[in-house]
This record gives structure tokens, sequence and C-alpha cells, in this order.
């Protein structure tokens, strides 16, 4: 059946699909997990502060994101994150930005709003007693958050975290909408100028399988030793 | 921000001389709908097949769930659509391949199937999660009563299930609706692909994908307020389901 | 407020032409010029398979017609802003993304195969025109169609974002054809579906439509339609709308290039000679009217104003 199939193809691209290609995916995916992360927990601190209007706004950005799908947002940051940035630095012109740090940005807008879900179950798991023990004792809010709250919510929803960045590691894969080289950019790339399609996109399909099992399974083995631990 | 802005644009017409902007958006509004209830269906149902799978005393079939499950959950959706669109024609015989091909709405069936495939497997995670979550009492007193293990499931444990899982399912509904947007990469020309076309032939950006952002706003918090009654209709008296 | 701005940004400009005749200052700079100066850096659009004018080759490096020409226009932005150095970004762009992401600012300049109409130029400004093309179709010879009525009812497909895919939908809207029309990405895409027989007709400009048959597995399968959807249009490269001091320099450095013997010898590189990376010849010679064109260099975008002498 894979008789008039190549897959020496595959061989001859490996360079470029995982130096180039697989690079882009995973610096994409661990940055934008880490700023997703950052700005995930201060939203999830806005939610639940005690000021309403900052809550109400974090809440409607929440809300706003997780009802849109993920390629419109694509489209959307593309195009607007020059004038964004022209906004911010009051530049008179839109400023310029490259393809990565388009996306980078897209992705850490889109899955703050994801984490920040996250990040608020987890703070609030942890009991009343604990935040009033730390303020009894002297503790501000930014220290009672930095020193006892955050650190075991991290702790709590850290296989919970770490599936949503699976989660993500599968989704860059959908700047193939604006034509930006990522893993599966570069696999269609060759795919398309060597006819290969089957070869390519079988083998795509194959490494982004494996590295999401192994992913996943890792994640299994933490939650068992957390949940041992406790 | 140097950007011409042009709201009238929704009102003029659009090159395919069928109507206006808005038009063009609202047609592919309907796409958008249609492929997430036929993929919602597929989802629901080989979801349900497979969450039982798992949760079966049985070690082969839970085996056979649980590799259903990875299966299509570590591979992203984009790809998966590239499998059944390009690859999958191609190893069939020629004539089946060529068949799937030149079917008219070859888009439409893919992004229905595909998307369906890949949330079956969550729902099937779901359903799980509702199982397991059943005091395991209620397996025994049905047992004890003299059900069969089919019976069992059919009128003491899925009703219980699914009831308790109807938020995270109306979650995962949502999210069939949003992933049908991938689909515009193998040619489904729904909202999002509206948007894109109304941008390329108008030039107005930003109009065009607000028009879709307020579009897929409107559809969740429809679907929303829809699963929100059908819970409170739904709910165990006694029992606690959402709040 | 437009037409104030415009009249202000004459007014600025001939300022600073009576001020410094000329001369390159900092101060004195505005637009893309400005940035390019204060950053160092011009970014340069390209497409993935705009064969021979803008595509990837082996090593995934975009190559082709209209980068050469963009990289002497990068040279004349260099000379012209006295910099030593002058680095060269490149972002990928499509058929769909290619005009926002001008207008936004990710690129300066758009190297690939834009057809110049007078639509486009109420958003974006083109430099002169670097080659002259009719959208057409190509079809598989098996399935017989020679006219555009052959594709009634049949699934056409065509680039998204381009004039083609524009014309067949009003095409198919103003002679009920009832193709069922399908947009793909790019044009190796878009070929793709026609070559797995997904779609029976590829719309696209026929110079396109030649380079990717003449690189298909079976260039001989193919053929591309004598009907034609539009007449021959000018292609040009891309700028940023109301910035005409880079618009001169862009456009003296093509004016000067097409002028030259090395226009012409350019044009041979690309169409008469092999091309990488599979080392096909497109055997395509000038037109006479690009090669007046050429002589006397043109971004109108009227496809009736190219004519031959």
């Amino acid at each position: 059946m894979f008789a008039n199939f190549d897959f020496d193809v595959i061989r001859r691209s490996l360079g470029y699909l995982f130096f180039d290609g697989m690079t882009f995916t995973l610096m994409l995916t661990s940055l934008s997990a880490f700023g997703g992360l950052v700005f995930g927990t201060l939203i999830a601190l806005m939610r639940l502060s005690s000021l309403r209007l900052l809550g109400r706004i974090a809440g409607l950005y929440v809300d706003l994101i997780r009802s849109l799908p993920l390629v419109l947002v694509i489209f959307w940051f593309y195009f607007l994150v020059p004038y964004i940035g022209q906004w911010v630095t009051g530049s008179s012109r839109p400023i310029h930005v490259g393809a990565f740090t388009s996306s980078l940005v897209t992705f850490i807008m889109f899955e703050a709003a994801y984490f920040s879900e996250i990040m608020r179950a987890g703070i609030q798991s942890i009991s009343k007693g604990q935040p009033a023990a730390a303020q009894a004792l002297g503790l501000t809010y930014s220290q009672t958050m930095r020193y006892v709250v955050l650190p075991q919510a991290f702790h709590n929803m850290l296989p919970v975290l770490l599936t949503q960045t699976i989660v993500l590691f599968q989704d860059t894969s959908l700047v193939y909408v604006v034509s930006i080289p990522d893993f599966l950019g570069a696999a269609s790339k060759v795919a398309q100028r060597d006819g290969r399609l089957v070869e390519m996109y079988l083998f795509a399909a194959m490494v982004y399988f494996v590295i999401s099992c192994i992913a996943s399974f890792g994640v299994r083995r933490l939650q068992t030793r957390i949940a041992f631990v406790h | 921000m140097n950007y011409h802005w042009n709201w009238h644009i929704f009102l003029e017409p659009g090159p395919d001389g069928s109507g206006s902007y808005l038009g063009l958006l609202l047609s592919g509004l309907v796409v958008t709908i249609e492929t997430a209830l036929c993929a919602w269906i597929i989802a629901l149902v080989l979801g349900s097949i497979v969450g039982v799978l798992r949760t079966l005393p049985s070690k082969t079939a839970s085996w056979i769930g649980f590799a259903y499950v990875e299966f299509f959950r570590n591979m992203p959706l984009l790809v998966q659509l590239f499998l059944w669109f390009f690859v999958l024609p191609e190893l069939l015989p020629p004539s089946w391949g060529l068949w799937m091909k030149q079917m008219s709405h070859a888009p439409f069936y893919t992004a229905a199937i595909g998307i369906g495939l890949f949330m079956s497997a969550r729902v099937a995670e779901q359903l799980r999660a509702g199982i397991g979550s059943l005091p395991r009492g209620q397996m025994l007193a049905a047992t004890a009563l003299g059900l069969t293990t089919v019976q069992a499931y059919r009128y003491v444990l899925l009703p219980m299930a699914f009831r308790i899982i109807m938020p995270p399912l109306t979650s995962e509904f949502l999210n069939t609706i949003k992933n049908t947007s991938v689909a515009i990469t193998i040619g489904l020309v729904e909202l999002t692909g509206e948007a894109r076309s109304m941008q390329e032939f108008s030039f107005q950006v930003f109009e065009a994908f607000t028009g879709a952002t307020v579009l897929y706003l409107l559809i969740n918090i429809l679907v929303v307020t829809a699963m929100r009654l059908l819970e409170r209709g739904l709910a165990v008296p006694g029992y606690i389901t959402g709040k | 407020m437009k037409t104030l701005r415009k009249i202000g940004l004459v007014f600025g400009v001939g300022l600073a032409a009576a001020f410094c005749a000329g001369q390159a200052n900092a101060e004195e700079l505005t637009g893309t010029l400005k940035n390019i100066k204060e950053t160092g850096a011009i970014t340069l659009g390209f497409r993935d398979s705009s064969i021979p004018f803008s595509y990837l080759d082996d090593n995934q490096k975009p190559i082709g017609f209209a980068m050469d020409i963009c990289y002497k226009i990068v040279d004349a932005v260099k000379k012209e802003l006295k910099l030593d150095k002058l680095e060269v970004k490149l972002n990928p762009v499509t058929s769909s993304t290619r005009i926002p992401l001008l207008a936004n600012g990710t690129i300066d300049l758009e190297c690939g195969s834009t057809t110049n109409n007078s639509d486009r130029q109420k958003q974006i400004a083109f430099t002169n025109t670097h080659f002259l093309t009719a959208s057409r179709f190509v079809s598989k010879k098996s399935s017989k169609i020679n006219s555009i009525d052959d594709l009634k009812g049949k699934s056409v497909v065509s680039t998204s974002g381009t004039t083609n895919i524009k014309q067949l939908t009003e095409a198919n809207a103003a002679r009920n054809l009832n193709v069922n029309i399908i947009a793909a990405k790019d044009h190796a895409e878009a070929f793709l579906m026609v070559e797995t027989d997904r779609a029976v007709a590829f719309v696209m400009d026929d110079i396109l439509l030649a380079s990717l048959v003449a690189g298909s597995k079976e260039p001989s399968a193919y053929a591309i339609s004598t009907d034609a959807f539009s007449k021959p249009e000018p292609y040009g490269i891309m700028l940023r709308k109301d910035d005409p001091a880079f618009k001169k320099v862009v456009d003296g450095a093509t004016a000067a290039l097409y002028q030259s013997p090395d226009g012409l010898k350019l044009y041979d590189k690309w169409f008469m000679q092999k091309i990488p990376p599979k080392g096909l010849n497109l055997n395509t010679p000038i037109g006479p009217e690009l090669k007046h064109e050429f002589a006397k260099p043109s971004d109108s975008p009227d496809p009736d104003s190219y004519k031959a002498m």
C-alpha cells in the first residue's frame, strides 16, 4: 500500500523540520506557557480581588477570549499587534512586529485566559484560614500571595497547568493559517513543494503524537506523586 | 491609529452578488452551526460508548477505551483534519479515494467527522469522570436488584452521570463550535472563513473580525443560556448539580 | 481631515525638499524611510509558492524575480539613507495576509505576484509594473474542460485573497455557473487540489499556473485554458500608501533597473534559464507590452495602458 510513497523525503528535510520548525514550536510553546501563567495569575488575582471593577474587567476579558476560536484570535492579533504597539509606545506609525513576536503575544494573551481559570481554582482551593493566619502574622497582601497562597495553588494545580501546556503545544500548530513556519508549517511546505502530502502529514502526526503522549504520561506520574504526598 | 474605519461596510454588496457583507458573515454562521451540530452528535454518540467502555470491569474494554482517547487527544485537531482530508483518500483503493475527494461538500463532511472524533475523546473523558463520581453503591444496588450490566448503565448510572456532567458538556459543546474554525484549513468556509474573505474583498480587516467576534459571542450566550435552562429542568431533586 | 493631512504632507515634503535639496537627514525623514533609518532594518514580505516571482528554494530561503527586484530596492534605500549596513528581515505572507500586514507595518515591501488594480490602490501603493499576466485556469487534460462554461456545477479552487478568486466569484454570480468555489491558502495548496482531483480546475494568473504545471510530477497531464477571466493585468511590488518619499526611492530604483540592460538580464535569469530548486526552465520570452513598459516604467493599474509600441 505504501509502494508509490517516498519516505526518503522525510530524511532529506529532517534538518529543516526540526531545526527551524520544531524549534519555533517549542520556543513558542514554552514562552507562551510562561507568559500565560504570569498574566493568568495576575488575572486570577484581579478576579478574586475585593475591588469589584477590577474583577469585572478581568472576568469580561476571560469570557471574551474563551468565547472566540483560536484561529480568529490569531488573525486578530497578527493584524492588530503593531497598532497596539503603536498605541503603547506612542509612536507615530504602527511598530514593526515580527511573525514570532506576534504569535507569542497572541498565545500569551489567549492562554492567560485559560491559565487564569486554573489558577483561580487553585487559589480558591486553599483554605481561608491560611491567608487569615498570614495576615495575622503581619504579612501584607502581596507577601501573603507571594509566600503563602500562590506557591501552594501552583503546586496543587501543576498537573492541570501542564496538561493545558500540552494542549497549547498542539494549538501552536494553528499559526499555519497565517503561514508562519512552525513544525506543521515546515512539514506542509515540504509536502507541497515535493507533492508528498501523505508522507509528511503522517510523519507530522506521529511526531506530535509521540511528544504529547510522553508528556501526558509524565503528567500522570506527577499527578500520582502529588496525590501521594498529600 | 491610521486605520480608516468604515462600519457601513456590512451593508455594502459583497462580490458574490447575493447580498451584503453582513449576509456573507451570516451564511458563514449557518455553516459553523451546522458543522458544530453534526460534529456534536458524533462526539456524543462515540464519546458515550468509549466513556462507558473505560468504566467497564473488563480489562480489554477499558484498554480499548484508553487507546481511543489517547489517539484522538494527542494530536492537534489541525493535523487530524489533514489526515482525514489529504492522507486518508490516498491510502484507500483509488476508486474509493476519488469518490471521497469528488464528493460535493467534502470539507463539510470531513470537518464534521474529524471534529466529531476529536471531541468524542473529550466527551468520553467527561463521562468516565461522571460515572466515576457516582457512589459505588449505585452499581451494587442495581446488580442486587437483578439488573444486568446493560440495564444498570441504561437505567441507573448513565442518567445520573449525564446530569452530573452537564456543565462540562456545555463547555465541550462550546469548544466544538469554536473548533469548526480550524476547518478553514481544509476549505470549509464557516464564520471565521467568511470574515477572512470579507477582509480580503473589502480590505476592512478589523470590521470583518469584529463582526465575526460579535456573532461568536452571541452564539456563546445563546448556548450557555439554553444549557442553563436544560440543566435546571433535568436536575435531580436532592442531588447537588451545579449551584 | 484626510485632505488636510495630505496638504500637510505635501507641504512638509515641499519644505523638506526646499531646505535640504534632497539631503537625507534623519530629522526630515518621514514614514517608512524614517523607520528604516531608525531601526536599521527593512522587512520584505515573501510568498511560499509564487514561482518564479517569490518562492522558497531547497533551503527554504525565499528567492525569485520579485525578490531580486526588492534587493535592488534595498540597495537604493541604503544609498539614499547613506547607511553602511541595512539589515533585511524576511516575513512570510499569503495572498490573504499581505495587504493587512503591509498596512500594519509588519512588512515594508511585498515582493511577490500582486496584481495592481485601482481597488487595491485605495489601500496601498504599487511601484512600477514588473509583469503582465491574465487570469486563466488549469485543469487535467483528462477532465476535458476547455472553456469557462465547462466549469458549470464543478468544484473549482483558487487562492484566497487574490483578484482571481474575486473574478471567479463575480463570474460565478453573473453567469450562473453554480461553481463550488474552494479557497486555498496558497498557490501550491490550490494546485494540489487539482493534482489530487479535489477540484477540476484552479483559477490563477497564467504565469503562475504555467510554472506550477512545469514543476509538477507530470506536466503533460495539464492544460491551461485559452479562455481568460481578465485581460493581462500588471503585477507590482506593494508599499504603503501616502508615503511619497519612500515611493520616490522605490520607483526610482525599479525604473533604473528596468531601463538598464540589467532589467532584461534579470528577466532572462528567471524566465529563460533554469531556475532552482528543480532546474526547470519556464521558457517565457518577454512580451512586447512588458518590454515597452520596461522602457517606460509605469505603475498604472489600468490593463489598457499597457500597449506594445
